[in-house]
């Protein structure tokens, strides 16, 4: 478990960074509660938005945004909810995102970013 | 991204709609959504279209992609919409030109490797789309030919998805004949009307080979009843020979029947030749008239449509299934009713239906053989119903063949002799008629006959006692008219006389002696 461990956290960062430059200012990372983990919470403007970060090294078992289902991103939800309840953070409306980032063996991280699935 | 568009054929019964396939990709999770009336088989197309998109070489993107089946209230079942889903998902991709598929209409089961199957149903689907003005279709190479038997049809038989892409400008990593063609299931052994032998090989049974050609003539219904042994079986496999060829309108009607049923073999054209059904006596209601979970199937019943439908051992089918006939043969239409719509099935069969006299089947002649009890004897026969003999015309014994007709010098005639005869016995008719629709002296209504088409009250008038005493109904009085036109279409004159009636009368009680 450990290699894709490593996977997952190169991943984040990837993940963050993009955000980043996308112009979000990132909350949180990594925050657990017992329903489950909230990659990275952040917020775009005004609107506060839970993200779920999926990496992969290969296409082999599919594209990396396949792997999160409706009902992961409707859990999702339900965990940011729970994110706002105990922190004393004010939104105007709140979303969730999913980043899916493909590292090829060689060359840069394919970053895809899909806005408000949920 | 544009909307992908296409067309395909949903078939209720034999009626074919054409259906606008629409799709549409949006962002956000992938999934594949299909709406518009699926059945399970057809929901379980988003998985072949995946797999055979992915194996073409252009996959289908990882984004929401939705696809409309429309007129989305008409309930949709079966793989032949699979193609139609691929270019419709392909051409909402931008991986084929959406607005060359647009117009085309797309039939074809996907396999996994984007190959393309063939599926059932393809010529009555073909007919429909050319009706409603969609000439251009693509099939499954292996139902290239069966729907280029439609006039005016553009067909383009296609071996994979990959051919279908570039057929409409797009890339497609496979390259062209890879892939081997598969062939038809089903559509294997025997075709449907064969003729069953040659009439010379039945030996004596002058009487009954009378009355085969009468049937033949008419298009009458027929029993016959008599020990076994005697050659009834072999009798009835004989009539499709002396039956003319089918109408170029009846072919179609009767092919687009098989093609539903999958007992259609393309190879030889339209079937020209009317079909002979045999179902065994133990065959179900469903399996006879058709029917089936969802929306029905047609049974033996429509397969013998403009044929033949033989019931051997009559009194051992089961009576749900002997009574479920009744509607057919007045109507010439089988209407199945399901939860999820209702089918139509053409059913203007000829019937024929072959019976021992008692369980023994030794009471014939004195019936001094016969070792039944006078109940069961009864009994048997009476599993034919009275409403259900009622409608048969014809009803013949056939006796046991003796060592003298055996040995007989005299060659008995052959099916061309007899069919010949037969096809003149037609002709007559068809002139006779050519003003109505009908086409047998079997189709006319009872009131032509008893009205424009009335006897000389001299010549009907054992028939008349028969209905004052009650031993004849009015559609059996009817009937006996049928065939004593027939009668004298076989042996040339212009009106029938008191002989035909009387003969006609005789050929229709034949059995009641015996019963």
């Amino acid at each position: 478990m450990r290699a894709s461990d490593a996977v997952g956290r190169y991943g984040e960062r990837v993940a963050v960074a993009h955000l980043e430059q996308a112009g979000m200012v990132v909350l949180a990372r990594n925050w657990r509660c017992p329903l489950g983990e909230l990659d990275v919470v952040a917020m775009d403007g005004a609107c506060l938005v839970g993200v779920e970060v999926k990496t992969r090294r290969s296409l082999a078992y599919g594209h990396p945004i396949e792997a999160v289902t409706y009902a992961k991103a409707a859990r999702l939800r339900r965990l940011l909810g729970q994110w706002l309840a105990v922190h004393e953070v004010r939104a105007e409306s709140v979303r969730i995102d999913v980043v899916g980032v493909l590292r090829p063996p060689s060359g840069p991280a394919l970053v895809d970013h899909r806005r408000s699935v949920a | 991204m544009p909307l992908g568009r296409t067309q395909a054929v949903a078939l209720v019964g034999l009626e074919g709609h054409v259906i606008d396939v629409e799709a549409d990709i949006a962002p956000g999770l992938p999934a594949f959504v299909l709406v518009g009336l699926p059945d399970t088989s057809l929901a379980e197309s988003r998985d072949r279209v995946k797999a055979a998109a992915a194996n073409a070489g252009c996959p289908v993107p990882s984004h929401r992609v939705t696809v409309n089946l429309s007129p989305a209230s008409l309930p949709k079942h079966g793989s032949s919409f699979d193609l139609a889903i691929a270019v419709a998902v392909l051409g909402a991709a931008a991986l084929l030109d959406a607005e060359a598929s647009a117009a085309v209409v797309h039939l074809g089961e996907l396999g996994l490797d984007g190959r393309l199957r063939p599926v059932r149903g393809v010529l009555p689907a073909v007919l429909a789309a050319v009706r409603a003005g969609r000439t251009r279709i693509v099939v499954p190479s292996a139902n290239a030919a069966e729907a280029r038997l439609v006039p005016g049809a553009e067909v383009l038989g296609a071996v994979t998805l990959a051919d279908v892409v570039r057929v409409h400008g797009g890339q497609a990593r496979q390259p062209a004949g890879e892939l081997s063609v598969p062939g038809m299931p089903g559509a294997h052994g025997r075709a449907p009307g064969r003729a069953g032998g040659d009439l010379a090989d039945v030996v004596g049974q002058a009487d009954a080979r009378r009355a085969l050609e009468i049937a033949a003539a008419g298009g009458h219904h027929l029993l016959l009843l008599g020990p076994p042994g005697a050659g009834k079986t072999m009798l009835a496999s004989r009539l499709p020979g002396l039956l003319p060829d089918l109408e170029p309108d009846e072919a179609v009607e009767v092919t687009a029947i098989h093609s539903i049923s999958g007992t259609f073999d393309p190879a030889h054209g339209l079937l020209h030749r009317p079909p002979f059904q045999d179902p065994h006596h133990t065959a179900s209601t469903v399996s006879v008239v058709g029917g089936g979970s969802g929306l029905p199937r047609p049974g033996s019943a429509s397969r013998a449509h403009r044929g033949v439908l033989f019931l051997d051992e009559a009194p051992e089918f089961g009576s749900r299934v002997l009574e479920a006939l009744r509607q057919p043969l007045e109507s010439g239409e089988l209407v199945i009713a399901r939860a999820r719509g209702v089918a139509r099935f053409p059913a203007r069969f000829q019937l024929v239906l072959a019976a021992n006299p008692c369980p023994c089947g030794l009471s014939v002649g004195k019936g001094l053989e016969c070792r039944c009890a006078v109940a069961a004897r009864r009994r048997y026969l009476a599993r034919l119903s009275g409403p259900l003999l009622d409608r048969v015309d014809l009803q013949i014994q056939v006796l046991p063949v003796s060592r003298v007709q055996m040995v007989s010098g005299t060659a008995p005639e052959g099916t061309d002799v007899v069919a010949a005869r037969v096809a003149e016995a037609r002709a007559v008719q068809a002139s006779r008629w050519r003003e109505s629709r009908w086409r047998t002296n079997s189709e006319v209504p009872g009131s032509e006959l008893r009205g424009r088409w009335r006897l000389a009250p001299g010549t009907t008038r054992d028939l008349d006692r028969e209905l004052d005493v009650g031993a004849l109904t009015m559609r059996g009085y009817d009937r006996i008219l049928r065939i004593a036109w027939t009668l004298l279409d076989l042996r040339g004159g212009t009106t029938p006389d008191r002989d035909d009636v009387g003969l006609a009368l005789t050929l229709r009680q034949h059995t009641r002696q015996a019963a």
